[in-house]
């Protein structure tokens, strides 16, 4: 039979993107900092559980100790990726008016970034002192 | 031809059957957890504002006795137990889909067993700790 079998260029065919060139990311990355999510929201509640009782000044020494610390901010990067691709797909699925879809999906990433760093501070605060 | 254009104008929209949705269907346990795992996740997004509050309250003596005075109410403690309980529910339900994603658990025993257990799991899970902080906190 003559011709070619299909109409990818070779390139596109090695590249194996399809058409596209992209569009998995955000399944990917959801997948990701799900997996990541496991340890890091069991370790975040077991810290929460070690400071049930305590006063304030021995709170903020255990929350401001490096290791803590870093297994915190850790999970607030990782939730806050996890919840910014959440609620687009939440918002895609639901709102079907172009102008309120853009505009929630706009409140979406302002929300989910305000939020990640006041967390973020909030640890560096207790990390770094006033 | 303009007997055709005239007749294409005409046209109104054929009537073809259009796809089931909810309320088609029997309600089944499966399909109650995926509602359920949205709406947790939902639940989630909003609860990290309190989460991002106890940080930040945590570097002060009087931010931290508010966020204590909030917590130890019952409406805080009402939120705060839906929160825990939402957390889990999420995270087991996310495991489960991590399951289903390497194409296992899919079977009509395995789909129906894994929801359930994510049930349980999560309430089981959420009753202890709840048992732990009552025991540790006191009870208001």
């Amino acid at each position: 039979m003559a011709g070619p079998k299909h109409i990818r260029t070779p390139l596109g065919r090695v590249l194996g993107r399809g058409a596209a060139k992209s569009g998995t990311e955000h399944f990917w990355h959801q997948r990701l900092t799900a997996v990541a999510n496991v340890p890091l929201t069991i370790a975040a509640l077991g810290i929460l559980i070690a400071l049930l009782g305590r006063n304030q000044a021995a709170a903020a020494q255990i929350l401001g100790s490096p290791a803590v610390s870093i297994i915190m901010l850790l999970f607030v990067s990782s939730i806050i990726i996890h919840m910014r691709i959440g609620m687009a797909a939440i918002i895609e699925d639901y709102v079907h008016d172009e102008s309120a879809k853009l505009t929630l999906l706009m409140a979406n990433t302002f929300f989910t970034i305000a939020v990640g760093l006041a967390a973020v501070y909030g640890l560096l605060k207790l990390s770094f002192g006033l | 031809m303009m007997a055709e254009t005239s007749s294409l104008e005409r046209r109104v929209p054929a009537e073809r059957p259009l796809s089931p949705h909810l309320q088609i269907y029997r309600p089944m346990l499966t399909m109650m957890m995926s509602i359920v795992h949205r709406i947790t996740g939902l639940a989630n997004y909003f609860g990290t504002l309190l989460f991002a509050w106890w940080l930040i309250a945590a570097a002060s003596p009087n931010g931290y006795a508010k966020f204590q005075w909030f917590a130890s109410s019952w409406i805080g403690r009402l939120i705060l137990f839906g929160y825990t309980w939402s957390v889990i529910h999420h995270m087991l339900g996310g495991i489960r889909h991590l399951i289903w994603d390497t194409g296992r658990g899919f079977g009509p025993k395995e789909r129906e067993w894994l929801v359930a257990a994510n049930l349980v799991g999560s309430i089981a899970i959420t009753v202890v700790l709840w048992i732990f902080i009552i025991l540790t906190m006191g009870v208001g």
